[in-house]
This record gives C-alpha cells, sequence and structure tokens, in this order.
C-alpha cells in the first residue's frame, strides 16, 4: 500500500476537485462547462484504473495467458463518456441560446439582467 | 406470452416512441403517439403492480443474460407502485398538453416537446424498474438530459438559465452517484442490487462503503431538491412550461426519493457499515430544516408557481422525515406522501397552468378576484391546497397521520408537534391565494373568457378528485404500500 503505486487515484482525486472547483468559481458559463467536462472525466479514470492489471493481457481466452483485465469498466464507461458528451453538446447548446437571449454568457451579468427584469414587472 | 415481458416494454414503448414522434413530425401525430404510449405505459405498469401482488417479486432478465450478471429488472412491491404513480401522471397530463403545449409553444416545436417527453417517461419509468445500480445511471441521464430541455422550452428567457442552473446541479449529482456505484463495484465486484446487497453484508472495509454511501446520498440529493441542495428547483420550476412542471414536480423528484429509499433500505439494509455514521440523524435535521425554513419562503412569495414550488422543496422534506424515522409508521409516511403529493401538487400545477393560460401572470395581485371567472379552476384549488395543508378526508392527511404516529411511537412529541405546526404555514400560503382569489375585487385585466378547454380540465379535475379519493379510500396508497414497508423492513432483518 504504498503512496506510488495508488497515484491514479491521486490523479482521479486531482481531476475531480479541480473540475469542481472550476464549475464553482468561475462565473464564465462556458468554463464552467469545461470544469464539468473535467469532473466527468475523473470518474471515467476513477473506474478504469483499478480494472486494469499490471501484466494482464485484453481478456481473451488463449493458451498460455491466465491474468487479464477487467473489461467491465470499460464498457461501463463507454456509455457513461456518450452521457458526458450528449451533456455537454446540451449544455452549449443552451450557451448559444443564453447568448442570444441575454447578450452575454457571464453569470453575474445575466443576474443583473434579471434582476432589472423583476424590478420593471413589479 | 407478452405479458412476460412487461417489465422490459414497460420502458421500451415510451422509448421508442420518440423517435417515432421525430420522424412524423406533424404535431396531431406526435401527440397521439405520446398519448398513446403514456396510456400504454399506465396500463402496463397496473399489470405489473396486480402481478406483483399476486405472484411477489418479478425478476426479467434483459437479452436473457441470466443476474447478476446480464441486467435485471426486478420489480417489488415498493417499485410497482412507483411505476404506477410516474405512469399515471404522465396518462393524465398528455390530454392536458394537447391545449397547454399548443398555446406555449410555436407549432414547428410542438413535436419536439412531445419527444422529449416519451424520453423523460421511459427514463423515470427506467429507473424504478431496473435492479442494475449502473444502468440506473444511464436511465437518470437520459430522464435528466431530457428534463433540461424540457425546462429550456419555457416561454421567458430565465427558462433558458434555470435549465443551463439545473443541467450542471443535475450532472454534478448524477456523477456523484456514478462515484458512489464506483466505489461500491471496487468492493462488492457487483452492479446488481439485490447481489450487491448481499456481498455488502460481508464487507468489512468500513470507509469505502460510508464514502460511496455518501457520494450516493449526495447525488440522489441533488436530483430530489433535498434541503439545502435544491437550488435549481425554485426556478426550474417556475420558468417551464405548465405542463412539464406539473409533470416534473409529481414524478421526477419522487423516483429519486425511491432511488434514495431502495439504497439506504435496500441495498445497505444488512451492510454493517451503515451503522457506523449518522445518517439518519442526519436526513432528519436536514428535512426538519427544509419544511420549516422553505414553507416560510413559501409564504413569501408573490408568484403562485414559485411559491408551490418551495412548497414542494418542503412537503420532500416530509417524505425525508418519514424515512429518518425509519419505523413502520414513518416509512409508510414516507411512501404514501410520493403518491399523495405527487397527486396534489401535480393537480396544482395543472390549476396554475389553466389560470397562466387565461391570465397575463400567475403573480398573487394578477390574480385577485379571479374565483369570479373561473369558479372551477379556483374551487379545485382549493380542494388540492387542503390536500397540501393535510386536511382529514384528503390524501394529504393521511400522510401526516402516519408522521404524527411514527414520531410518537418513537417516542418524539417535539416532532408530532412539529409536523402540525408546519401544516399551519401551509394553510398560510394557501389561504393567501383563497384570499386573493375569492375575497378580493375581480382585477381591471382579467379575462372575459371563462374556464379553460375540458382537454385541461379534466385531468386537472381527475387529480384534484384523486386527492380527495385517496383521502377517503386508502387501500391502494396504504395498503400497497404496507406490502412495500413489510418488504423493506424485511430485508433489514428487523
Amino acid at each position: 500500500m504504498s503512496l506510488a503505486s495508488h497515484y491514479a487515484y491521486g490523479v482521479t482525486i486531482l481531476l475531480m476537485v479541480a473540475g469542481l472547483f472550476i464549475v464553482i468559481a468561475r462565473g464564465n458559463l462556458v468554463k464552467k462547462l469545461v470544469g464539468l467536462a473535467i469532473f466527468q472525466t475523473s470518474v471515467y479514470l476513477l473506474y478504469i484504473a483499478p480494472g486494469k492489471l499490471i501484466g494482464g493481457t485484453a481478456p481473451i481466452v488463449a493458451p498460455g495467458f491466465a491474468v487479464y483485465s477487467n473489461p467491465l469498466p470499460h464498457v461501463l464507461i463507454l456509455t457513461a463518456i456518450v452521457v458526458g458528451v450528449a451533456t455537454l453538446a446540451l449544455g452549449l447548446a443552451i450557451v448559444v441560446r443564453i447568448r442570444e437571449a441575454y447578450d452575454t454568457i457571464e453569470e453575474d451579468e445575466i443576474l443583473a439582467a434579471d434582476q432589472a427584469e423583476d424590478e420593471r414587472q413589479r | 406470452m407478452i405479458e412476460q415481458h412487461l417489465p422490459a416494454l414497460q420502458v421500451v414503448v415510451p422509448l421508442i416512441s420518440a423517435p417515432a414522434i421525430i420522424l412524423v413530425r406533424r404535431h396531431h401525430l406526435a401527440w397521439g403517439i405520446a398519448t398513446l404510449a403514456s396510456w400504454a405505459a399506465l396500463a402496463m405498469a397496473v399489470a405489473i403492480a396486480i402481478r406483483v401482488a399476486e405472484t411477489g417479486t418479478i425478476s426479467y432478465a434483459i437479452g436473457s443474460w441470466p443476474p447478476p450478471w446480464g441486467i435485471e429488472y426486478r420489480v417489488d412491491a415498493l417499485n410497482a407502485f412507483v411505476l404506477v404513480l410516474v405512469s399515471l401522471v404522465g396518462a393524465l397530463v398528455m390530454p392536458y398538453a394537447r391545449v397547454s403545449i399548443a398555446a406555449e409553444l410555436p407549432e414547428e416545436q410542438e413535436y419536439l416537446f412531445f419527444a422529449m417527453y416519451c424520453l423523460c417517461l421511459a427514463g423515470l419509468l427506467g429507473i424504478a424498474i431496473t435492479g442494475d445500480a449502473f444502468n440506473l445511471f444511464v436511465f437518470l441521464e437520459i430522464s435528466s438530459l431530457s428534463t433540461y430541455v424540457l425546462i429550456a422550452l419555457g416561454r421567458r428567457r430565465q427558462a433558458l438559465t434555470a435549465a443551463y442552473q439545473y443541467l450542471v446541479m443535475g450532472t454534478i449529482g448524477a456523477t456523484f452517484y456514478v462515484i458512489g456505484v464506483g466505489l461500491l463495484y471496487l468492493m462488492t465486484g457487483t452492479l446488481n442490487m439485490a447481489d450487491m446487497a448481499e456481498r455488502l453484508a460481508g464487507v468489512r472495509e468500513f470507509r469505502p462503503l460510508i464514502a460511496a454511501l455518501a457520494f450516493v446520498t449526495v447525488g440522489v440529493g441533488l436530483k430530489l431538491a433535498l434541503f439545502p441542495l435544491h437550488q435549481w428547483l425554485p426556478n426550474a420550476y417556475t420558468h417551464a412550461p405548465s405542463v412539464v412542471t406539473a409533470f416534473l414536480a409529481a414524478t421526477a423528484t419522487k423516483v429519486s426519493i425511491y432511488v434514495l429509499i431502495r439504497f439506504h433500505l435496500s441495498i445497505f439494509a444488512r451492510a454493517p457499515a451503515l451503522g457506523e455514521v449518522p445518517f439518519r440523524e442526519i436526513l432528519m435535521v436536514l428535512s426538519i430544516l427544509a419544511i420549516v425554513s422553505m414553507s416560510l419562503v413559501a409564504l413569501f412569495q408573490d408568484d403562485l408557481k414559485r411559491m408551490l414550488a418551495y412548497s414542494s422543496v418542503a412537503q420532500i422534506g416530509y417524505i425525508t422525515l418519514g424515512l429518518s424515522l425509519a419505523n413502520a409508521s414513518g416509512l409508510t409516511a414516507a411512501a404514501t406522501h410520493l403518491f399523495n403529493h405527487g397527486m396534489t401538487k401535480g393537480a396544482l400545477f395543472l390549476l396554475v397552468g389553466i389560470l397562466a393560460l387565461r391570465c397575463a401572470g400567475t403573480r398573487l395581485s394578477q390574480l385577485s378576484g379571479i374565483a369570479s371567472r373561473m369558479p372551477l379552476t379556483s374551487f379545485g384549488f382549493m380542494l388540492a391546497g387542503l390536500s397540501l395543508i393535510g386536511v382529514p378526508g384528503t390524501a394529504g392527511f393521511i400522510t401526516k397521520w402516519y408522521l404524527v404516529r411514527g414520531s410518537v411511537e418513537r417516542g418524539s412529541w417535539w416532532l408530532a408537534a412539529l409536523v402540525v405546526a408546519t401544516s399551519l404555514i401551509a394553510l398560510g400560503y394557501v389561504w393567501r391565494f383563497v384570499e386573493v382569489a375569492y375575497l378580493r375585487e375581480p382585477h381591471a385585466e382579467l379575462p372575459r373568457a371563462g374556464e379553460a378547454p375540458l382537454w385541461m380540465m379534466v385531468p386537472a379535475w381527475l387529480l384534484v378528485a384523486g386527492c380527495v379519493y385517496f383521502g377517503l379510500e386508502t387501500s391502494f396508497n396504504v395498503g400497497y404500500v404496507g406490502d412495500a414497508v413489510k418488504l423493506l423492513l424485511r430485508q433489514g432483518g428487523a
């Protein structure tokens, strides 16, 4: 259980926290989505890294090879990647619409525009 | 023959309807397909529920791959109940959507709404029916992605920002859920929920399990708008098209609560790790905060839709409060409130949609004297409002009764008092509508046209009637739930 043998987890956690930080700290809607994508990507690593065995082969039954990597995480993550792409595409599409409606993609400016509109209605 | 495949068809029928709608494009035909799919889903859900009541848990192996290797659809009394709720609300909002969507969306966009609605329905039904933890994530994302689009269809530009906000929060929630499931997979080597429950009992490394449960709980908590993770909900509900709000309020959060129940009470039921962390106490504190603070916030809202949205967060608090009591009465309250609140909030949001169709807006100031022009709508709102408060004779009362009983059985009289006291806050915000609608002079801008078309009135009134009916005749919402609760308690070995 040395730290070096678990470096994949370290990278995962780093990506995860970095992604979440960007989502929270950035006011630009596109940058937020970038953070979200990084955050999702870290999960791919979380699944795939433990499935790999050092010295293991691809999971194909053949004489002479007894140790193979777990194929299931790859399949799961293939699905998760598709979901991630769909989310990113939809998110960007909504940002384009927001840009058309508000003429800005900065969170604080959108908030100010909404508040101004609210006050006009009162 | 075909009965055997009902669990698969339950999801597949709405799922295939979506691309079919995209292909036909014509809005009347699109509506026809969506309606047919929803009613077929309801028929199948009822058939499955009856079969579960007769023969017990149904297990269906997708593609004939035997569980735990293949994906298993597993229906017991609890998810049969959730399936009926989701498909019932789906079937009822479709006739309503015909008029409501035509009024709120351009004609060439209507078919897209119906396609997204079918995907959302398929996703929600899939979450409820699947017995595989990763498959659940896929359905969660199908329903979420379509929900973001449905919310973004709202007429005002705020709908876009609400959808964006929900997309970010929802994706974080779903990703947290996957992290949790990933950790569970690492510890148990299985994704099948029943198999996982068995293997967890033997896992002695507590730390990863606690982390997994925490990730799943926070992730699902974001989806179900557990206080304080509810920030996306008021904006999303306020700016989405009326029919979308009604459908989501009655189903989406309820399905997420089902996932929470499934993880805490059946997958982790026998895991010794659960005893290490005070999850129940945390849930109870959050529930009480949700009920008190969100009811008070609802009391001071000007917009009727936003008021009901905050009230939803408070009502979700009652459900999680029932869960945190962890005795038979508390669980019954939680499970039956899924249904009771689904009916009540569905009815209220449909009626608000009718008001929005006829009036300039849904601010209370714009609705003064509305009862003189739209007596049926106002009266329906009042009746459903009574159910929201929990007046005897309505569905809401059944929940409050079991909540109070559960609190007393646990020896927490103060909790029982709290439940009753917070119902008075609900009385406060329902009264604000009644006061404005019945006791004020009619607003100058009120439309002369009277009630909304029957297409909208009938579904709304059916749900209102349900609020009263299920308050008097409780064989389904309490009787059927009783079986589910017994099953859950048995799984926990309690």
